[in-house]
This record gives C-alpha cells, sequence and structure tokens, in this order.
C-alpha cells in the first residue's frame, strides 16, 4: 500500500507540475493583441497590481455581483488556504526557524476546515436549489463539490473522531520528498483522503482549476489602460502594418 | 418584419429574475449574409464545404491569437455571478442568454477538440461536437449578445463574454456563415468611406444644409467643413449624425463648440465613419481596414488633432484600439516607422484621439464655453452610460472620466440633473438593447426585449422624480432608443444627444441668443464677452 501511494503521489505531484507548466507557459506565450481591460481600469502597473490582489485576496468582482456566493466561496478558499498552511507541518520540519510559523497556524487551520467544508456545501446548495446556476452546471461540476467535500470531511474526521498516526504520515511524506519509500498508515479514512488529493492534483490543470492561475492571466484584469499613452502591438498584428 | 411579439411587462423595482424559460428567444436569429456581402470582406460567400472542420481550424488559430479567449474558455468554475447580469437574459428569461450559458455555447466545442477532458471524457464536461446544430444555436445566440461586457464586471476572472462572441462571429465569418447586417455596412464603409454609403458631394450638400440652419438660428457663419487641408482637427463622428434624429442636433452642437473655441475643424469624405462594425465580428484584420481610412484622412489632411463624436463602440475602438491598428496615438517604438509617421504629425501635448466630449469638458474648465442654462430648464435629464464608453474605455486621465466627464457637460448646461438607480449606470449599465451588430430590424424582438432593465430604471426616475429628458452619448444607443422608447409607451422625443443639451445652451460669441441676452446681463458680463 505505501508503494502504490508513494507512486500515486510521485504520478500525481509530475501531472500537476507538468500540466499546470504547460498550461501556464500556453498562457504566458499567447499575445494578448488588443487593450480590453475593463473599465474603469488601472492607469498604472501598480494600480493593476493593487487590483489583481484585491480580486485574488478579497474576490472584490465577485462581492459586487452576488453576496451569497462571495460568502460562500470565499468561505471555502480562505479555508482551504489556512488548511493547506496547516499542511505543511507535514512537509517541512517545523523545528527550523523559516517554518516557526507553521505550528502557530495550526489551530487556525484546524476550524478553517468546517468554514471550507460550509463554503463548499453552501456553494453546492445553491447549485442545486438556484434554478440558473442547477441550469449552468454539468456533472463535472457536481463532481468537483464531491471530491472537495470528500476531502474535507475525511480530513475532518481524521482530526476530530477517528485520529490516524500523524507522525508515521509524516515520516511517509518526508521520506517521499527524499525518494525513500516509508511506512504509510493503512487507515482507510487516510487512505480515502490521500487517494481524493491525488485526484484533485492530477483533475487540477485538466479541469476548471485552472482559474487559479488563469485570474493572472485575464486581459480584462491584468492590462493597464493605457492605449492612447503606448502603442500596444502583438507580433502577429504588427505584421499588418507592412 | 411586423413585430408579432410582446413587448416585456415592466418588473417589480428593483427587479429580480424571472424563471427560466427554456429556448424562449431560439427562434430569433439575423439574416444572413450573401455572397456580395460576405466576399469583399475576405470571407467564403456561403457555407463551406467542410465547414465543420475549418471552424474547428479557425478556433485553434483564434485561441493561439488570443489570449483572452484561450484563459476565458479555461476558467470558467459555472459559479453563477453573470447569470443574471445580461439585458437579454432579463428580458427573455431564456437561460442560454445568461452569460456562462452563451460561453458555453462555444466552450463545449472548445473542450471537445482542445482539451484532454472534452476529448475522452465529453459527457462528463458538457462537450460537443461541431454539428449543424451547434452552428444554428451559435447564429442565433451570438447574435443576442451585444457585447456590452456587462458580464465581465462581475466575473471574479474578468471573463468577458464579448470576446467570446466575437470569436464565434468570427468562425462563423471564416467558415461563410456571417450576418448580413454587419457585414454589408462593413462593405459600404470600406468602399466609400461610411456606413451609409453615402458620397462626398452629397455629404458636403447635407453639411451645408445643417450650417445654414445653425445660422438661421444664431445669426452666425457657423460651418461644417468638409476635405479641409491643413486643419487643426479632424472630426471623426458615426454617419448616423448626418442623418439621424436626434443624432443631427449633437453634429449641430459640435460644430458650434469648436466654432466658439475658434479653432479649424474638417470632416473627412474618405473617412466620414467612426463606427467600426469590425469590432461586433471580432476580425482585426478587417477593423484594421477602416480605422486606416482615419489614418489616411488624417496624414493627407495634415491634421494635429483628432477628436471622435458621439459613438460607443466606435470611441472604444477609438480610445483602446487605434493606437494599435494604426498608430493613432502616442509611445510608439522608436523603431515603429508606420506608428511614427503620423504620431510625429499629430500634437503630442492632448490626448489622442479625443472624445468630444472630453474637448467640450477642457473648454469649460477653461472658462471659455457659456452657457443660458434656463434653455434647458424645460428639460430633467438623466444620463444613459453607453456600455463601451463605460467598461472599455475612458475619458480624460483618471479612472471613471467616462462617467464624471459626460455628466459634467450635462450639468454645465443644464439646472436639472438626475440619475438612474446606481446598478444601472457607470460601471453597471445596461446596453440599450441594440448594441453590437444588433441594431437590425430583423433582430426587433430581441432589441425591444434587450432594452427592458434600461426602461425598468428609466421609468423610474420619470416617475419619482419627473425626469423627462433621456441623454445619450452613442448612435446606436439614440437609434435603438428612438425605436424602442415608444415600446415602452415613453415618448421618443425625449431622447437627445449630449451635444445637443450643449448646443441648445451655448451663448456664441456674437450670436442672436446673445444679443437676446445682453438687455439683462451684468455691465462686467458684457464686458468680458466681447474680450
Amino acid at each position: 500500500m505505501s508503494v502504490l501511494y508513494a507512486l500515486l503521489f510521485y504520478v500525481a505531484t509530475v501531472l500537476l507540475i507538468a500540466g499546470l507548466v504547460y498550461k501556464i507557459r500556453q498562457y504566458w506565450i499567447t499575445p494578448a493583441p488588443l487593450k480590453i481591460p475593463t473599465t474603469p481600469a488601472p492607469t498604472t502597473r501598480g494600480g493593476v497590481v493593487f487590483r489583481m490582489a484585491r480580486e485574488v485576496v478579497l474576490f472584490e468582482s465577485l462581492f459586487k455581483s452576488n453576496k451569497w456566493i462571495w460568502l460562500f466561496g470565499y468561505m471555502f478558499h480562505v479555508g482551504l488556504a489556512l488548511v493547506l498552511l496547516r499542511h505543511f507541518r507535514y512537509f517541512v520540519d517545523t523545528t527550523s526557524f523559516i517554518w516557526s510559523w507553521v505550528p502557530l497556524i495550526s489551530p487556525i487551520g484546524k476550524y478553517a476546515a468546517f468554514a471550507m467544508v460550509i463554503g463548499l456545501l453552501g456553494l453546492w446548495g445553491r447549485r442545486i436549489v438556484v434554478e440558473r446556476i442547477r441550469y449552468i452546471s454539468g456533472p463535472s461540476d457536481h463532481l468537483m463539490l464531491a471530491l472537495l467535500v470528500g476531502i474535507g470531511i475525511s480530513g475532518l474526521m481524521m482530526t476530530f473522531v477517528v485520529h490516524t498516526d500523524i507522525v508515521a504520515v509524516k515520516v511517509f511524506f518526508l521520506g517521499l520528498m527524499r525518494f525513500s519509500i516509508q511506512e504509510l498508515p493503512t487507515d482507510p479514512l487516510l487512505l480515502l483522503h490521500l487517494a481524493l488529493v491525488a485526484t484533485l492534483m492530477i483533475i487540477f490543470p485538466l479541469s476548471k482549476l485552472l482559474h487559479a492561475p488563469g485570474v493572472f492571466f485575464s486581459p480584462s484584469r491584468n492590462q493597464v489602460d493605457n492605449p492612447r499613452e503606448k502603442r500596444h502591438i502583438a507580433a502577429w498584428a504588427a505584421k499588418l502594418d507592412k | 418584419m411586423a413585430a408579432e411579439f410582446q413587448t416585456p411587462e415592466f418588473r417589480e423595482y428593483p427587479a429580480v429574475p424571472n424563471a427560466l424559460v427554456k429556448d424562449a428567444s431560439a427562434h430569433l436569429s439575423p439574416f444572413i449574409a450573401k455572397p456580395n456581402h460576405q466576399e469583399p470582406l475576405g470571407f467564403p460567400g456561403e457555407l463551406v464545404e467542410n465547414w465543420e472542420e475549418k471552424a474547428i481550424e479557425k478556433m485553434g488559430d483564434l485561441l493561439s491569437k488570443y489570449r483572452g479567449l484561450r484563459v476565458y474558455l479555461d476558467s470558467c468554475v459555472k459559479c453563477g455571478s453573470c447569470t443574471d447580469k445580461c439585458h437579454y437574459f432579463q428580458g427573455t428569461n431564456d437561460p442560454k442568454n445568461m452569460p456562462v450559458a452563451r460561453q458555453d455555447l462555444l466552450r463545449s466545442v472548445y473542450r471537445r477538440y482542445f482539451t484532454f477532458a472534452g476529448k475522452y471524457f465529453p459527457k462528463l464536461v458538457g462537450a460537443r461536437d461541431m454539428t449543424r446544430e451547434v452552428l444554428d444555436e451559435w447564429y442565433s445566440y451570438f447574435h443576442q449578445c451585444s457585447q456590452c461586457r456587462r458580464c465581465s464586471v462581475f466575473c471574479p476572472y474578468g471573463i468577458d463574454t464579448a470576446e467570446i462572441s466575437m470569436a464565434a462571429r468570427e468562425i462563423m465569418d471564416s467558415i461563410g456563415h456571417g450576418q448580413k447586417y454587419c457585414n454589408e455596412i462593413l462593405g459600404k464603409v470600406q468602399t466609400v468611406g461610411n456606413n451609409l454609403g453615402l458620397p462626398g458631394p452629397a455629404l458636403r450638400a447635407t453639411m451645408e444644409e445643417f450650417a445654414e440652419e445653425i445660422q438661421d438660428d444664431t445669426g452666425l457663419p457657423v460651418q461644417i467643413p468638409i476635405d479641409v487641408k491643413g486643419a487643426e482637427i479632424l472630426l471623426i463622428t458615426p454617419s448616423a449624425d448626418f442623418f439621424a434624429e436626434p443624432h443631427i442636433d449633437g453634429l449641430m452642437g459640435y460644430a458650434k463648440v469648436f466654432h466658439e473655441a475658434g479653432v479649424s475643424w474638417t470632416l473627412s469624405s474618405h473617412a466620414a465613419e467612426a463606427a467600426n462594425f469590425s469590432m461586433f465580428i471580432g476580425s482585426y484584420s478587417n477593423m484594421k481596414k477602416v480605422a486606416e481610412r482615419i489614418r489616411d484622412a488624417a496624414l493627407e489632411l495634415g491634421v494635429k488633432r483628432i477628436v471622435v463624436g458621439e459613438c460607443g463602440h466606435a470611441w472604444r475602438v477609438a480610445y483602446s484600439f487605434w493606437n494599435t491598428l494604426t498608430g493613432v496615438g502616442a509611445g510608439a517604438d522608436p523603431s515603429d516607422e508606420y506608428a511614427l509617421k503620423l504620431q510625429k504629425q499629430l500634437d503630442p501635448t492632448v490626448p489622442q484621439p479625443m472624445h468630444i466630449c472630453e474637448f467640450t469638458y477642457d473648454l469649460i474648465q477653461k472658462g471659455k464655453l457659456r452657457f443660458d442654462k434656463s434653455a434647458n430648464d424645460h428639460r430633467t435629464v438623466t444620463f444613459h452610460d453607453s456600455c463601451n464608453v463605460a467598461r472599455a474605455s475612458r475619458m480624460g486621465d483618471w479612472a471613471g472620466g467616462q462617467f464624471d466627464i459626460p455628466r459634467e457637460v450635462i450639468k454645465a448646461c443644464c439646472n436639472n440633473y438626475v440619475d438612474m438607480d446606481p446598478d444601472t449606470i457607470k460601471e453597471k449599465t445596461y446596453c440599450c438593447g441594440g448594441g453590437g451588430g444588433l441594431l437590425t430590424d430583423d433582430l426587433m424582438e430581441i432589441r425591444v426585449k434587450g432594452a427592458l432593465p434600461r426602461m425598468e430604471a428609466l421609468k423610474e426616475v420619470v416617475d419619482d422624480q419627473g425626469v423627462n429628458t433621456l441623454a445619450a452619448i452613442c448612435a446606436i444607443c439614440k437609434a435603438q432608443f428612438a425605436k424602442v422608447l415608444p415600446y415602452y409607451n415613453f415618448p421618443m422625443h425625449m431622447l437627445v444627444s449630449t451635444h445637443q443639451l450643449v448646443g441648445e445652451s451655448l451663448i456664441l460669441t456674437g450670436s442672436n441668443q446673445e444679443k437676446a441676452l445682453q438687455p439683462q446681463a451684468e455691465p462686467e458680463q458684457e464686458a468680458s464677452a466681447k474680450e
């Protein structure tokens, strides 16, 4: 089982990184030939960084649009971020100075998981109850939520109900990082949790989860509003000047 | 085409979304372009034989050229944020008019041919083959999008349905399945120089008529010059300003402002059109071709400045794209001879191009224009922000100047001004319902229905605040409202051009109006007026 999971995580990690590198490179090299920021837009680069930060940290546009989606979406994402930070403890030496914040965040991360799951259930509820959102939801949208809820609940169960040997889990993952396969506890919840996480890693670059890198490449959000001041021209478009 | 449809009922305000009505507007699609509309633009005359294959090939081409398209097709998480934001959805309740559902018409095909998930698990991710059914659906629903970008304001990733509908129309054009209205008009502008197909002599005669009209009114020889070499300013304005109401009154307003400013200006018969419908069909090459007529006219006439008249999408093209397309602007690379040729000629101390509202606003700021505001006292005015001005361009040198400047101009010449509901103006403004290449009689039903949210917001200020005048800043908005207001039981004459309000209250030095005011004028004012 340890070998199987070790392989699973190696494969998942490679696919996640390779997939993301491929997609990010694709976004990077595809030109944006026209200035299309949604205005009013910042007129300076610094302003764009600030706009993007508000978008990524606060979900500003979503807030303008719909308070319920914002609330549930925000609970989920902030919860997830804190939970991920908490999981650093399985991968780093928390006694070293640079990782000394990890134990500090741990208690918050523990309860953030509830926010994450509640947020997800809220989003899922809207997907089922609100007619407009039900209409636009496909099987993959429901499955994605099921996957994330599965990860959240299996994790919560291990934290609060059926504890697993987290010291052994840490040994296993630290081992993986040094390419040595250590014994992984075989609690069913842990195996389920890890299998779901590996699945998520694999489908990340193949799915709508690409919104995470995508938002940074969105021309309507990342362009400076200065078309009169500076000529913006893509290579393929410049050829038409001749 | 007779209107065989029901004008939508006003909803309780502020409006709540209605229940979905599947396929409520599936029957709406515009006339298909004929070979003689298609071919001059470089598109096949009719649907090519292997169009399925060609469509996918074109999609791949666009994906490699437009980062936005690629990112937008990948990034949507179906959160639902945009679902209630489109005016066409609100007016029809057809779920395919929800922005995300409209995008999905194309996204489903993208996924099938360009993504791993769609290639191997099509059912799971809603991927579809390119079929005739899909094409017909595209043709119908991508012509029920006015590319107003309201959805993009509310999308957490800024996904812009306009970009997707432009891509879809470009693909359809490339396989010979274009829209008659846009493509026919583009043919005219590319051969004659304006959307109307109005030749130079006719244009000149019309302008003389307008000049006479102004002279009769003011007693001053205000000119509307054409093709004057060495003029300082080239005015590029939508050709609707030459023949439609209330557009003409706006044009006369510009002429009065130029006259009072004492600048030399000219129209160009070669480029007597600000509109550039190539944007609506997503065709970069056609957009460049149309914009190059303006570049050519500017070089030919040797003007120092380019000013753009009241038009929404045209201002987007001018403000956001002209520099890219033709070098009308500043900041070209030192090696960029093409752009520099023009940029060296243009006055670098003022923005190029400049909106007529910016021009008028500057003069007002400098105290160079005097208004008799009482001339507009019979009006209580509200202002309709045009989608392309509001969300795809700017005026002035601050973000949001496109909202402030027209309002300041109106307030400078009117005593009674009221804004509509904040959720329906500025960046959240609703499209008039006729933008994006939909301003054609064969789409009357969707135009009327799409106007619903704007009409509802208007009704509120008419009923509660006594608004009797709707000022617009776009040729399409004006033409659309002129047709649509009566459907909602508003009087057509409540619609005005923004520069009509300016023109009707501007006190030209030495005019009949000035003389009429003089007996009441204070002595100092009289003195300053003569300066």
